[in-house]
Formats: structure tokens, sequence, C-alpha cells
């Protein structure tokens, strides 16, 4: 019978041995991207919340501490989300008719919660506790990123798997002192010559950080 | 050497191919089990066969993935059970297709020639079938991937000190080039079946299969270096797959699977299962299709004698075991040969013992060799007796280890058996298909042997 290959099939069929290793290889590094991204991961993604609340508002501009609303971030394994009456503690006496309060007024006068958006979520198999993480100096900005500069709140890292262990792996790249964790841009505050490195393991062995073993499958996973 | 004759350096009796065969009446026999629209009894009985297993091997495996691996037997401290223990036995299996297809091409064995293209589908066959096994085995089988390093977001890599993780590398090479090198002995085959097939649509399918094969010297030239240098590069796997395996167990602490003697008897093993399984299914294939001509006695009387010495292997294997147990004087090695013998698995101790070592010792006699009821329920004794080799090795030495108090019997459930024999409907269908779709004896290389025959070179 006649070839069912025409002549240009051989041209063909040399391109493909190059041809596949190159598919396979952008196929697999868009892959690799992808599933980092924040399309996937939902970093840089401001959720749309009953209220704007403006973290760069309230921290920056008007300089309240995290703990005022977090309350429980240096005793518990969840930092908290305030309930309406922390809101009200300030927003019964201004801005009181202020449209964009209304949802919080609401939540106030008809005694339910407002329901917020979930931002940073961790899986239901990981155990995470803030406490342990502040009070051995492990910044909030570490984690959530410059929230004093978050109009609205966004997940600043993926929060997958590699970004806990870039950290557990080696603390001392991200470790400061505990009374600087609630700081906002700490490295903007440091001298020329500080080497986060130097002080980063002197803190490490002060704290008494057993780095061996925060890579322990059982540290995170119980 | 002329056909019939017996000439002084052999001690051939019974012709590879037997008289009376051109080119064309090869080319034409073999191709016609595709080509012929008329499907055998006998195929369509082990076609159904098969299909009826592989339809309990599908709900077995739908069952599996609804309720987990807790439908098996296993548990803490037999977690391997079955699914480990035919798993290897699979693999094991596979290495005859390997052996002869590259070991035998390379040391120029002209019996080789009639069965590779079967063996070596058998061998794929045969690795699907084991490949299936760690997978069903995992607790959640669809991320299987995670095996296999890549750039994951949990920034971890396999553990590449263990043999499990070494295992995933070894299975899936032997996969590969087995597929390829399969493949590749095909070409010719393929474009043959497009010249001769009638129908447009199989003369579309082949011919694209054949990619373009014209026969042309430079054709034969490529394919010949090609075809060459995938038998050496298939040779080191005869040997490492089964290697790799016995690491699974070898590198482990327990009593029974802490010793050096493993990787050579595992190879053994794997040959001498393997050699067995061509036998099982050469018999009724042959039989069925009337291939007497081209898969003659000389062909069993040549397996029978391999199975021989790997099976006196595998036994020097287990003699060296007890042996070097009592030698070395450790109180977990003396118990668990006590265990093996007196415990509660002992009868399929014994049975392995009966199936591995007494029964092949009947491949002394060449009257029994060349007897083919004789080979066929021997072959069937024999791979009942490597799954019981496995079964003892992978079961015993986890049921019993170093603490009592750690003890417990492994019991296997319905579901554990309807997988294993489900399995072999997998690798049932998958053969026949074969068999009924492709060319199952090369052709090819059939004419190019009566050539040699006819002509001495």
């Amino acid at each position: 019978m006649n070839q069912i290959f025409h002549p240009s099939a051989n041209v063909i069929a040399k391109a493909s041995i190059v041809g596949v290793v190159l598919l396979l290889g952008v196929l697999g590094t868009g892959l690799i991207f992808f599933v980092r991204s924040g399309w996937l991961t939902g970093t840089s993604v401001a959720e749309a919340q009953p209220v704007p609340f403006s973290h760069l508002h309230h921290v920056r501009q008007l300089g309240i501490d995290c703990r005022y609303c977090h309350t429980s971030v240096e005793e518990a394994a969840f930092a908290n989300i305030p309930p309406t009456e922390t809101c009200m503690t300030c927003h019964s006496q201004i801005w009181t008719e202020a449209p964009l309060l209304e949802p919080v007024r609401a939540s106030w006068r008809d005694e339910e919660s407002i329901e917020w958006e979930r931002v940073h979520d961790l899986s239901d198999f990981v155990y995470f506790n803030h406490s342990i993480h502040v009070n051995k100096g492990i910044g909030c900005e570490t984690c959530h990123g410059r929230v004093d500069n978050m109009a609205l709140i966004a997940k600043e890292n993926t929060l997958q798997m590699e970004w806990c262990l870039e950290c557990h792996r080696n603390p001392a790249k991200y470790i400061r002192p505990v009374d600087e964790v609630l700081t906002m841009g700490y490295a903007e505050t440091l001298p020329e010559d500080h080497d986060q490195l130097v002080e980063g393991h002197a803190l490490v062995e002060e704290y008494g950080i057993e780095v061996g073993r925060l890579d322990n499958c059982s540290i995170c996973h119980r | 050497m002329q056909v019939g004759q017996t000439d002084k350096t052999s001690v051939v009796e019974f012709p590879v191919v037997e008289p009376g065969h051109t080119y064309r009446s090869i080319g034409e026999k073999i191709s016609n089990v595709v080509l012929n629209i008329h499907t055998p009894l006998g195929w369509v009985f082990a076609f159904g066969t098969g299909s009826i297993l592989l339809m309990m091997y599908l709900i077995s495996v739908a069952y599996l993935f609804a309720y987990g691996v807790g439908v098996w037997g296993i548990n803490i401290p037999v977690g391997w059970g079955f699914a480990i223990v035919t798993f290897v036995w699979w693999i094991g299996i596979g290495h005859a297709g390997t052996l002869i297809s590259a070991i035998l091409f390379l040391l120029r064995q002209d019996w080789r020639t009639s069965i590779n293209r079967f063996a070596e589908a058998m061998t794929l066959f045969a690795v699907v079938c084991a490949g299936l096994y760690p997978i069903l085995h995992l607790g959640r089988p669809w991320l299987f991937y995670w095996l296999l390093p890549y750039p994951n977001t949990f920034g971890l890599w396999p553990q590449f000190r263990s043999a499990l993780a070494w295992d995933v590398f070894a299975v899936s090479t032997y996969g590969t080039i087995s597929a390829v090198f399969w493949f590749t002995g095909l070409i010719p085959d393929l474009a043959g079946m497009r010249d001769r097939a009638k129908h447009p649509m199989l003369k579309f399918i082949f011919g694209g299969l054949a990619m373009g094969w014209r026969g042309s010297a430079r054709h034969w030239n490529n394919h010949q270096k090609l075809y060459l240098l995938l038998a050496a590069i298939a040779t080191p796997l005869v040997v490492s797959v089964h290697t790799v395996v016995s690491f699974d167990f070898a590198i482990g602490q327990l009593p029974g699977w802490h010793t050096t003697v493993f990787p050579p008897y595992f190879v053994a093993g794997a040959v001498f299962s393997g050699f067995a399984m061509v036998v099982t299914l050469l018999i009724p294939i042959r039989k069925i299709y009337h291939l007497e001509d081209m898969i003659t006695l000389r062909h069993f009387d040549v397996m029978g004698k391999v199975i021989l010495t790997t099976g006196l292997i595998v036994a020097y294997g287990y003699i060296t075991e007890a042996f070097i147990g009592w030698y070395g004087g450790s109180q977990y090695e003396l118990f668990l040969i006590k265990n093996r013998f007196v415990g509660p698995y002992a009868p399929y101790v014994f049975g392995l013992i009966f199936c591995n070592l007494v029964a092949p010792q009947l491949l002394w006699f060449k009257p029994l060799r060349t007897n083919l009821t004789v080979m066929f329920i021997l072959s069937l004794v024999i791979n009942t007796g490597m799954w019981l080799e496995r079964f003892m090795i992978v079961i015993i030495s986890l049921t019993a280890d170093f603490l009592p108090s750690s003890w417990a019997l492994f019991v296997a459930t319905p579901w554990d058996w309807s997988l294993l024999i489900g399995s072999i409907g997998l690798f049932l269908v998958l053969l026949f298909l074969f068999v009924r779709t492709l060319p199952m004896i090369s052709v090819f290389e059939m004419q190019e042997l009566l050539h040699k025959q006819e002509h001495g070179h």
C-alpha cells in the first residue's frame, strides 16, 4: 500500500526529539510556577469582607497595637478575631453615622457576629500555634507581611509546607528579638552593619530553639 | 547446519523450526493469527476467563478505593501483606522476558527467536500487574506521584536512603526499557502486517505503528544497531531490578530479611518463576494456534534446563539462609528458622519446599522436560511455590520480630484473595489481546533464523 507518512514526517520526527523535551520542560516549569501562583494559593488577593476594614488606617495611621484586637496571640494557638464589642469601643463614639460601618452597628444591635472571610486558613491536618512563634521571636510581619500597608487584608505568603519549612529548617534567617515581634518594617530599623545570621543564631541559642527537631513530621502533623 | 540434522558441537535433537517452512509460509502463518477473522475457541475461552477475573479485580479495586486498605488483612505488625507479596511475585515473573530478549540475544541463542516477542510482552504485562500493587497499597493511591522526586510545594524529596524509593526508579526504568525494546522489535513486523492487511483501517493502524518502515538496507542497518544497543541497556536490568526489590527486605533489620544472599537469590528466583510462566502460557497458545512447528520441544527442553538451574540456585539460597541463621547463632535468627518450620505458617513453608525444591528435580530427565503435560503442571507448581516463597519472606518475618509483645498473625481477607486472583485476570486479558492483535512471534527474526539454518550465515 501507499505509505501513510509523507516525506515531511521525517522532519517532524526529528523535530519531535527536541520538541517533546522542550514541551515537557515548558509544561513542567509552568506547572511548578502555577501551583505556587496567587491564582491557586490566593496570595495578594484581598477577599471582599462584610466591612472594608483597613489595617493601614488602624495600624499605621492610628497606631493601635496588634494585640488590642488579636488578644490571644501571646497565649493561645489562635490569635483571635475581635468581636463586635471591640470595634464598638471606639465606634460607639466616633464615626457613629458612617454608612461604611452600618454592618458593625447592625451586628451590635442584633447581637449577631460579623461573618469575616477567613484569609489565613491552614489545612486541618496542620497544628499551628501563634503563641510559640510570637514568644520565640517570629515577628507578625514575617508571616503576615506589612499588614500596616494593607488597606484591605490579603495573604502575603502561600502557607505551603515548603514555605513553613524554609524557616523551620533555619529559623536564624528570620528570628528577631522578642520585643521587636510587633514591629512593622523591622529590617528598616536595623543598623547597616547588622548581620541577620549572626544575631539569628545567637537568638536561636538564647531562646532555646532546638532547630534539629523543628522539621520533624510531628512538630506540625500531630 | 541443515534443518533436522544434528551437528557435532551441539546436543540439539529437536530443531528450533520444523522443516518445510519458507520465508513466506512463516510470515503468513504468524500474521494470520492476527489477520484471520476467525478467533479460535481456545482464545475465546482464555480471554473470557481473563475478563471474568479482571472484573473481579476491578470490583476489588473499587471496593479498596472506597473503603481503604483496611479491607485487607494488613495491620501492625504485618503492614505489607499480599500487596507486597504479589508485587514481588509479578516483578519476578517479568524477568524471563528480559533475560530471553536481551541476554540470550547477546549470547546468540537461536532458540530465543520464536519466544522472545511473546516473553517480552509477558514481561510488560507482568510489570503492569506488579506496578499497580504498590500503588493500590498506598492509603491515598491518587497521590502516587508523591513517590517521584519533583519540586513539590511540601519542600520535601523522597527518602533516597529508602529502598522503597529505589524501587520506584528500578520498576519504572524496567517498564520503560521493556516497552521500548518490545516496540523496536515489533516495527519491521508491523510493516509486514501493514502490507498483508486487506482492510484499509487495519492498514492505517499498522502503517501508523510501523512509522514508515520500508525495509531499506539503511532501515535494517539502523534497526539492528538500535536493537543491539537496547539489548545491552536491558541486560543490566535483568539483575538490577530484582536486586533492588530484594533490598526492600535486605536493608531492613528483621530476621529473615537482613541477609546478603538476597540479591542473587531473588534474581535467580525471578528467572525461575518467569520461565515457568512462559511455559505455562506457551503450552496452551501453541496448541490453540498450531504453532508446534515454531515453538518446538527443543524450546521446552531448554527452558526446562533454565528452570532447573535457577531452581538449584534458589535452593542454594534457602540452604544458605538456614545455615547462616544457625551458624550466626543469633537467637532471633534461630527463632525465625524454627518459626518457619513449626510456626503457624508451617504449611506454607512445606508447600514452598515441595514446589520449589522437590518438584523441579523432575527436570533432570529429558523425557519429562519434553513431556508437555508434566511441564505444564510443573510450571504451575513452581509459580505457586514462588508466591509461597514471597509469602514466607514478607509475612512470617513481620508476624514475629524481636519483641513478643508486638507479635500478631496475618490473616488474609477475601479482598486480599480476590485482588490476587483478579490480577491474574488483568494479566491474561492484556496477554490475549496482544496475541490477537500483534504478531506474537517475531516474523523477521524467524526468517533470519531460517536463512541461517539453510545457508549457515
